[in-house]
């Protein structure tokens, strides 16, 4: 206990002073209006901001205070366009719309922004203190991680992701190969040879995260805007007076407590953490309040749920993120991408070598939430107006803006068109239902699995048992052959609920 | 009727095998470690494959494919880009985003004083974004102009 607070007065200690306070501010704003902006979500809104961030030459405290506080900003502003337009910002603010948006065209639009709102900071509040006891806590046990429990692990996050985030069992598994086959471009770390880059010099060095992040985010998004001609982004709901619904926020104080902790632990899960937190927080509470609940008519309860939830999730998923380096989200995959291009190894020694990094950007994230709540609940207005931003001007903006992040930080001409190249790749997957997130997983963790499984084997002299040899790795395994496995039977019992249409 | 799932699963078995077969040919160091630089890609690879099988074996529904028109916006829109990340070097920035967002604005909502006015717009803001307040180094003007 004296431990977390001597840790956290030096992470206020950095927190606190007028510069980072003000990235937190600026980025809360930023995070907000990308949040809100239909068609930019959490995690391409991230994407293309990391490589501008990076030309900026922000130190790595700074520059991740800036980025987490754009996340967390984006968590929040996404329940904007899920409520008003029946448009999710990403996967789990899906769930927001299921009440979200039928109370707004009941008139209470206001009503449901000010629940979320204050059902956001709750949860993300609460979940940043549960990382804030959780991360130290698993940090010490992720000390005794070999290199087969790491492998172990990275598998578990591409079956739980491959099983409980998508629909189709094969394409989860091929998106997790598009993005592992893509890792082994470049030099192999081992012996030094080129694999796979067809003698062109541009791939001896890899392919570049980034680049592949900003071509299957936003420049995807980009296609689908020009296939459907901007249509369905328009506002159809009106938004009169904002007043503070005492009533329901009161009604609603357990549900949101319940669904925090609910998306809280589903967010520490590596792999399908994220979306599975909003998820279970509204089928959960859906179950409690039963039939007279109205859940699915627009109720309060029913915004509050998977808006607490998925913010707790959010907070939730930085503790795999920080602690083992294996993101629980799309967007905290981006978020490691922007770590590991600060150089900075997140992992059980992130906590003991930089401890200004870690509790610097626990204490911002306390901070970015009370701003958030701040600058959520009265300028909400503010924000609806700027939702309004036509596509046809939005759209090229977001594509320009993404160019010049990219050719400002690797300078060449080959990556933009490997970003295009991407871009349609991310394209034909959506459209085909092919997950998206674990080609970009693959690609981060591709050569760090490599590289443990290469390393266990260098360990036993070549044998495969010996990827069994402790408990942790045969649970992990385990885990991940269920957690692939399982999803296709409860898929039978258990449907998603889809988007509600007008 | 042509499932687009088992063209693509088929697609993606024929690269996969592809790729596989070139991981044999990855030239090993005699600093090698026992699993060697092969086998990892081997396993993806295989892995690949299988998946691409169960594609063609078990199709999902046919996703719908935008009207052929669409596609002909699609195709413009790539082609704009791809002359844009090769323009932005040699005429500087301000010239190719104006056309080229003009272009991406045009498609998406087909009229044409309001796409240019955008995309002189965007040009013009971001150019002043990036330079001005965030300070990265870019180029306005062609570099013949300038000298």
């Amino acid at each position: 206990m004296a431990d977390l607070f001597a840790n956290l007065s030096l992470g206020f200690g950095i927190a606190f002073s007028p510069f980072t306070l003000m990235l937190a501010v600026i980025g809360c704003f930023i995070g907000t209006i990308i949040g809100a902006l239909p068609g930019l979500g959490p995690s391409n809104g991230v994407a293309i901001l990391i490589p501008i961030s990076f030309t900026l030459g922000l130190d790595a405290t700074a520059s991740l205070v800036l980025m987490t506080s754009v996340y967390y900003g984006a968590m929040y502003g996404g329940r904007i366009s899920s409520i008003l337009l029946n448009i999710p910002g990403d996967e789990p603010a899906l769930m927001t719309t299921l009440d979200g948006y039928p109370m707004a065209k009941n008139g209470r639009a206001g009503d449901a922004l000010v629940i979320s709102g204050v059902a956001s900071f709750v949860g993300a509040f609460l979940a940043t203190i549960g990382l804030m006891l959780l991360a130290p806590l698993l940090s010490r046990v992720a000390y005794s991680f070999g290199p087969a429990e790491y492998f172990a692990l990275y598998l578990l996050a591409f079956s739980t992701l491959g099983g409980i985030a998508s629909n189709n069992q094969a394409k989860a598994a091929l998106a997790s190969c598009i993005g592992l086959a893509i890792a082994t471009i470049g030099l192999d770390n081992n012996s030094g040879m080129p694999r796979f880059t067809g003698g062109n010099l541009h791939l001896m060095d890899g392919v570049d995260f980034l680049v592949a992040i900003v071509g299957l985010f936003a420049i995807a998004e980009v296609f689908f805007f020009i296939e459907n001609h901007g249509k369905g982004s328009a506002l159809g709901v009106k938004l009169e007076k904002v007043t503070v619904p005492v009533r329901d926020l009161l009604d609603s104080k357990w549900t949101m407590l319940r669904a925090s902790v609910v998306g809280f632990i589903a967010g520490v899960l590596p792999g399908a953490g994220a979306s599975l937190g909003s998820f279970l927080a509204y089928m959960s509470e859906k179950a409690i309040s039963g039939k007279k609940g109205g859940f699915g008519t627009g109720v309060a309860k029913g915004v509050a749920a998977p808006e607490a939830g998925n913010n707790a999730a959010a907070g939730g998923a930085l503790v795999p993120m920080l602690t083992l380096g294996v993101p629980g989200s799309g967007t905290t995959a981006v978020l490691l991408a922007l770590l590991m291009t600060l150089n900075i190894t997140p992992g059980p020694t992130l906590f003991s070598d930089r401890p200004d990094v870690v509790w610097g950007l626990i204490a911002s994230l306390l901070i970015a939430n009370i701003v958030l709540l701040l600058m959520n609940v009265p300028m909400v207005k503010i924000f609806v107006r700027i939702l309004q931003v036509p596509p046809w001007i939005l759209m090229p903006g977001v594509t320009m803006v993404s160019f010049v992040g990219i050719y400002s930080l690797t300078g060449s001409y080959f990556d933009l068109v490997l970003m295009i190249g991407f871009g349609i790749l991310g394209f034909l997957c959506r459209k085909m239902d092919i997950p998206t997130v674990p080609i970009i997983m693959g690609i981060l963790l591709g050569s760090a699995m490599e590289n443990k499984l290469r390393d266990a084997m260098v360990l036993s002299g070549g044998e495969w048992t010996y990827l069994f040899s402790s408990k942790i790795s045969t649970g992990l395994l385990i885990a991940a052959v269920l957690g692939f496995i399982a999803p296709m039977f409860l898929r039978r019992f258990i449907t998603k609920p889809q988007r509600v249409s007008d | 009727m042509i499932k687009s799932d088992r063209i693509f699963g088929l697609v993606v078995v024929l690269v996969a095998l592809a790729y596989v077969a070139s991981a044999t040919q990855v030239q090993t160091s005699f600093l090698s470690d026992p699993v060697g630089p092969k086998a990892f890609p081997m396993i993806v690879g295989s892995i690949a494959a299988l998946c691409g099988a169960v594609m063609v074996l078990r199709p999902d529904e046919e996703p719908d494919w935008p009207e052929l028109r669409t596609f002909g916006a699609l195709l413009i829109s790539v082609i704009a880009l791809v002359a844009y990340a090769y323009a932005l070097k040699p005429l500087g920035f301000l010239i190719p985003t104006a056309i080229i967002a003009s272009i991406l604005s045009y498609q998406i909502s087909a009229r044409a004083v309001p796409a240019m006015l955008s995309g002189f717009g965007l040009s013009i803001g971001l150019y002043v974004l990036f330079k001005f307040i965030l300070g990265l180094g870019l180029t306005g003007l062609p570099k013949v102009l300038v000298g």
